[in-house]
């Protein structure tokens, strides 16, 4: 679905993230692994498009069923992002506008994307449906909803676009813990049911070895290793992969008394 | 009396709304580690506010090494605030950013006047050495560093004044994995070296498994298990600890769908109900008309009716589909 070849982002002139290979299927999660400065969320504002807006240079391909990405127009992006490449934040509330209901928010999301209204009603109701919300939640403001709330109101809204691929950058690194578990079981539902292609952008790898279907490891810029998670989690090759699912705190499982 | 903090039916309000409800736990003299668990809105960043006394503490009492801290005045009241001292999560929030690094380290030696001028500066170096930190450091600024060394420079000036406990508030989700295993194994050599007791709040599990022998778990205010981290842990007791247990990922583990283990914000229950009774998939008609209390239960305490039949579910295969649509 999604294919990179030599991606290389670069503010003036200092390349920050390069990417030589990364080939998302339909279906399917990879998981973006990596500490701050990792390129990381460069690489996924970079498949967003959105790397000219925050003045990077970015070379080489991505491509979407097999039409390229890096040349597109501003308005041609217009119909891409949000309808076929769409994105959930790690702060939903922020992401939200706050002067408009959940309700408004989302019939005017469907519209801008073509959705005639008859249509917007029920997609709404399915989309929310599969997240576990409750259709009050339209009725609210985003200060009435909690994080949890919000960040699955956001992935309704992927959902009813029909989006064919999800970017989330850190979308379960601000939220407690027992929501951050129901989140992940909403993400991988969204993939099980539409088959939805997934980058999840994570600097916390047990959320990732949870989720994701492959990983790929980044460390400054650079693409350290990559894989099945399974493998890579349980054969890390590199040693800095070995160093990170090190520095992963665990619980001790035995009780020591 | 041992303990060196003990805190006996602490109750908190914001106005006329009360949202710590009767907590009691004990911190003994260091080297020692009390963990206080619990997710948003369940009061423990409030309770870290009143033992600093930043917040009214409106029933019940914090006692440090026997006296009444809400009673103390004068050169006792200065002597309590430099024995307990506070580290949050953000570094960046709690550096001075027109100061330098020393100046941030060195201003409560000022404030306390607790060590003569000339000798500051190398008072400084010798804490910035104790948290790992190169002498040159002194010079730079808060925005010259990472946030690892931040979190550093922050903790030294907490150990400026000699404490005898640290409150330790979320000290490393904002932080990198590696460089938050590099922070835990500093507070681990600091518990060792200088005798320290901490109370550590947090929501990762595996960060209080590291640092505390005993842990508190708090839901909405009210303690619902305690009791010795690696048993809590390892057996959780409570169906809350069970869940927040159960919500970890962990590497290599796979569990079985969780959805539906209860997030947000509950419906409003009766006073007498136990306050998880509207989250909780054990939960039965005694526990919406009778709040449990603590009670010891395989070698712990746990405010659960049910607490003795949760033995017989394993925590990771508890929590069935019992989602709701529509």
């Amino acid at each position: 679905m999604i294919s990179i070849r030599d991606l290389r982002i670069a503010y003036d002139g200092r390349v920050v993230a390069h990417v030589p290979e990364l080939d998302l299927s339909a279906g399917t999660i990879m998981g973006i692994a990596g500490e701050s400065g990792s390129g990381k969320s460069q690489t996924a504002l970079a498949v967003m498009g959105l790397s000219g807006y925050a003045g990077a240079h970015v070379s080489g391909s991505i491509t979407l069923d097999g039409q390229e990405l890096t040349t597109k127009s501003r308005r041609e992006w217009q119909t891409i992002r949000g309808r076929r490449i769409a994105m959930i934040m790690q702060s939903p509330r922020a992401a939200l506008n706050p002067t408009v209901t959940l309700g408004t928010l989302f019939r005017r999301s469907l519209r801008l994307h073509g959705v005639s209204r008859a249509d917007s009603k029920a997609r709404m109701r399915t989309a929310l449906d599969e997240v576990v919300l409750s259709p009050d939640i339209l009725d609210r403001y985003p200060h009435q909803v909690s994080g949890g709330q919000a960040q699955r109101f956001a992935i309704a809204l992927v959902s009813a676009l029909r989006a064919d691929v999800v970017i989330a950058d850190e979308p379960t690194s601000a939220l407690d813990v027992t929501v951050q578990a129901e989140v992940i079981e909403v993400l991988r539902d969204l993939r099980d049911r539409h088959g939805t292609a997934m980058l999840f952008i994570s600097h916390d790898l047990a959320v990732i070895s949870e989720l994701a279907d492959s990983v790929t490891i980044m460390r400054h810029g650079e693409v350290v290793e990559s894989g099945p998670t399974a493998l890579v989690m349980q054969t890390p090759r590199q040693v800095y992969t070995r160093e990170l699912l090190a520095a992963v705190p665990t619980i001790r499982r035995g009780d020591p008394q | 009396m041992n303990a060196l903090l003990s805190v006996r039916d602490l109750r908190l309000s914001y106005d006329s709304t009360q949202v710590v409800h009767g907590v009691d736990f004990e911190v003994p003299q260091g080297p020692y580690g009390v963990g206080l668990i619990g997710e948003s809105g369940s009061g423990k960043t409030t309770i870290a506010r009143a033992l600093l006394l930043l917040h009214p503490i409106h029933r019940g009492s914090v006692a440090f090494e026997g006296a009444d801290v809400s009673r103390l005045r004068g050169s006792d009241l200065k002597a309590y605030r430099r024995a307990v001292q506070l580290v949050f999560q953000d570094g960046d929030g709690s550096l001075d950013p027109r100061m330098s690094v020393g100046a941030n380290v060195g201003e409560p030696l000022v404030v306390h006047r607790s060590v003569p001028r000339a000798v500051r500066r190398d008072r400084v170096a010798e804490l910035l050495a104790e948290v790992g930190l190169p002498e040159d450091m002194i010079d730079r600024y808060p925005h010259q560093l990472s946030g690892g060394q931040r979190q550093r420079v922050v903790i030294a000036r907490a150990l400026a004044l000699e404490p005898k406990l640290l409150i330790l508030d979320e000290p490393t989700s904002a932080l990198d994995v590696t460089v938050q295993e590099r922070v835990l194994k500093l507070f681990e050599r600091l518990r060792i070296e200088r005798g320290l007791a901490f109370v550590l709040i947090s929501h990762n599990l595996a960060v209080v498994d590291r640092l505390c022998e005993s842990s508190v778990v708090l839901y909405r205010g009210s303690v619902v298990e305690r009791g010795p981290t690696a048993s809590l842990l390892s057996r959780p007791r409570h169906p809350y600890t069970r869940a927040l247990r159960a919500a970890v990922p962990e590497i290599g583990v796979v569990r079985p769908p969780l959805t539906r283990i209860g997030s947000g914000t509950p419906p409003d229950q009766a006073d007498n109900a136990c306050p998880y009774a509207a989250r909780c998939p054990l939960a039965v008609d005694r526990c919406r008309t009778e709040t449990p209390a603590l009670r010891e239960v395989d070698g712990r305490e746990v405010a659960c009716h049910r607490a003795e039949d949760t033995i017989e579910i394993e925590p990771f295969t508890t929590h069935h589909d019992d989602r709701k649509h529509g």
